[in-house]
């Protein structure tokens, strides 16, 4: 049994059911993402968990403990919002000593882990200032440092950075991350940038309508996604239909194009049409090697990104994205001009139509 | 052209407000003939009654302050909370005793509470004091509520409730650690208004034949010339009293500027 589980979680709010059958088990010390689109019912999952909302059914265990009816300041959580919450009346100090206070902890022991958790969020040289004299970023850490002071068992964040700015957001949440691995907590992080989630979580878990679509590795999610919204949602994707030419041996054809499956035999009946999805970086400009398949196509847009080039081609009647990468010798093809692209059938990932 | 009438607009303003203090303060000072003095002051404290009247208004608005912010806090910090769609409602019933005389509240008490019935309050000093003290508290709801809900709706309640909730807090503690300090200046003018309407509330305190000071005034008024403008000007004294230590309750608070 994982450290965290949520059984069959459901909530209905009146007649809207916003939660579906949702179960999720966390192992302690792992970081776990909720990716979804906005009313996805992420919060809701949260909340629940944090004991805001009653779950309609379903269960919700800590650590082998069911939590599913304890009141939330029983459950030894740590929380972090997407708005500033530090309580304006109190000092930095004062808010990070805040959970500690109410759990009786002697003043030197509680002085100590505060100097401790403000160098944890290197802000050592804050303790006397108020909320409002501390920028946005720097009161997301604050809220950190005082979630995490009383040691909680579960560390939840509902989209802490979203109302940052792009830059302190990326070092932000690197930070949470390391934060976070040093001392092992088991944290669910909510957010609907599927970046922020690939680039720090163990796991993500797709929602979409209030059901979870697919959970797995970031690498997982993104080179196999399972559905074809998770597929979309997660990264840029180019769709092609296809035709199933022989199904047991995993035949297809797109434009006229003979493909042979990596995966040998498909669930596709003779005859049906497929869909086929590519990530941009699958895609190559020009013949490349071990890209068997080739189809023909015009160039309709290029933006040159720096690093990275990603050109829009028009190919077997869809626009498609490719990346590749800068090359000094190499610049971008015209626009209008025609050329070929390629990519490996291993690429190629199969969604249900 | 605006500027010049608005400027107009504004003296006119406050000779009305100021002419009247200016000629009771200047007949306050007239007791010795030919000349100003203090004479009326002084006869104002020499008068035992004064400080006796005084005092017992004061105690009086101490327990009217503390009942209602025991009351009042609580009740806003829940309905904004948890009660949304009650506010309306409740809004309402606080404005009530804006439009209900006093004088049928203090009938309504005599009536439901007197000797004879289950619940004889009147029967003694203490219980009347404590029917008085509801009553102040009653007139004083409109203002208190109206102060404290001003003040809840500049801090995000329901974050802050759900961030001390996680962290361990109970009710108890989120009132009093994060919801009042919070409103503490908000409080603080709904207790000076509370004051200022104790200290001079008269209908109540006589019909319930309490020693209050809004019935000396009355008495003092009907019977000398000079002390009663002198007793005004004391009460306007305190009343500005208040208000500058108010001013300086806001500017020890230091989160407080952050709002100005
Ligand atoms: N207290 C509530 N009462 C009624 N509906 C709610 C409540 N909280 C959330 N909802 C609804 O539940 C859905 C999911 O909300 P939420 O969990 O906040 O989504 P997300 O965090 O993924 O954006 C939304 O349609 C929202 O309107
Ligand atoms: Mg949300």
């Amino acid at each position: 049994m994982a450290f965290l589980d949520l059984t069959n979680l459901e909530k209905v709010f009146g007649t809207n059911r916003v939660v579906k059958d949702f179960s999720l088990g966390v192992d302690k010390g792992e970081f776990v993402s909720l990716l979804g689109p906005s009313g996805c019912g992420k919060t809701t999952v949260l909340r629940m968990v944090a004991g805001f909302e009653t779950p309609t059914s379903g269960s919700i265990r800590i650590d082998g403990q069911d939590v599913t009816d304890q009141r939330t300041n029983q459950r030894a959580i740590g929380m972090m919002f997407q708005a500033y919450a530090l309580f304006p009346n109190m000092t930095v100090a004062d808010n990070v000593a805040f959970g500690l206070k109410v759990k009786g902890v002697p003043r030197a022991e509680r002085e100590a882990r505060v100097i401790e958790m403000l160098q944890l969020i290197g802000l050592p040289d804050l303790a006397s200032r108020f909320p409002f004299q501390l920028s946005g970023g720097q009161q997301q850490r604050v809220a950190l440092a005082r979630a995490l002071a009383p040691q909680p068992r579960v560390l939840l964040l509902d989209e802490p950075l979203s109302a940052l700015d792009a830059k302190v957001r990326v070092s932000l949440r690197n930070e949470i991350r390391e934060i976070q691995r040093e001392l092992g907590i088991t944290t669910i992080f909510v957010t609907h940038d599927q970046e922020e989630a690939m680039s720090i979580s163990d796991r993500i878990v797709v929602m979409n309508g209030g059901i979870a679509e697919q959970a797995g590795a970031p690498f997982e999610i993104y080179n196999n996604p399972r559905t074809r919204f998770v597929a979309g949602f997660v990264g840029t994707l180019n769709m092609f239909t296809a035709m199933v030419e022989d199904a047991e041996r995993g035949l297809i054809t797109v434009a006229g194009q003979r493909i042979a499956l990596a995966t040998g035999a498909i669930e596709a009946r003779n005859g049906e049409t497929v869909n086929l999805a590519l990530r941009p970086e699958a895609i190559r400009l020009g013949r490349a090697v071990s890209c068997e398949v080739v189809l023909p196509a015009t160039i309709e847009a290029v933006h040159f990104l720096g690093s990275v080039i990603r050109v829009r081609a028009r190919v077997a009647g869809t626009v498609v994205a490719l990346d590749t990468f800068n090359r000094p010798d190499q610049p971008p093809p015209p626009l209008g001009s025609t050329a070929e692209i390629s990519f490996a059938a291993s690429d190629v990932i199969l969604l249900p139509a | 052209m605006t500027r010049f009438f608005a400027w107009t607009a504004f003296l006119l303003g406050v000779l009305f407000f100021v002419l009247p203090l200016v000629g009771m303060t200047e007949f306050s000072l007239k007791m010795r003939r030919g000349e100003y003095s203090f004479d009326a002051y002084r006869r104002v404290f020499e008068d035992q009654r004064f400080w006796d009247t005084f005092s017992y208004s004061l105690i009086l608005a101490g327990a009217t302050i503390v009942f209602g912010v025991l009351l009042v806090v609580p009740t806003a910090y829940w309905v904004r909370l948890k009660l949304p769609q009650a506010r309306p409602v409740i809004e309402f019933i606080t404005l009530l005793p804006l439009v209900i005389p006093a004088i049928v509240i203090v009938f309504g008490y005599i009536r439901l509470y007197n000797t004879s019935s289950v619940l004889p309050l009147t029967g003694s000093a203490l219980g009347t004091d404590f029917l008085l003290t509801m009553g102040y508290a009653t007139l004083a709801l409109p203002y208190m509520y109206r102060a404290v809900d001003t003040g809840l709706r500049t801090i995000d309640v329901a974050t802050l409730t759900e961030a001390a909730q996680s962290l361990g807090a109970g009710w108890i503690t989120i009132l009093a650690r994060i919801i009042l300090p919070n409103v503490l200046v908000a409080v603080l003018s709904g207790a000076f208004l509370t004051l200022a309407i104790v200290i001079g509330e008269f209908t109540m305190a006589a019909l319930l034949n309490r020693p209050a000071f809004g019935p000396f005034m009355q008495l003092l008024g009907a019977n000398r010339a000079y002390e009663p403008p002198a007793l005004a000007v004391i009460a306007f004294a305190i009343t500005w009293g208040c208000m500058g230590l108010i001013q300086l309750v806001t500017r020890f608070s230091k989160h407080e500027r952050a709002k100005v």
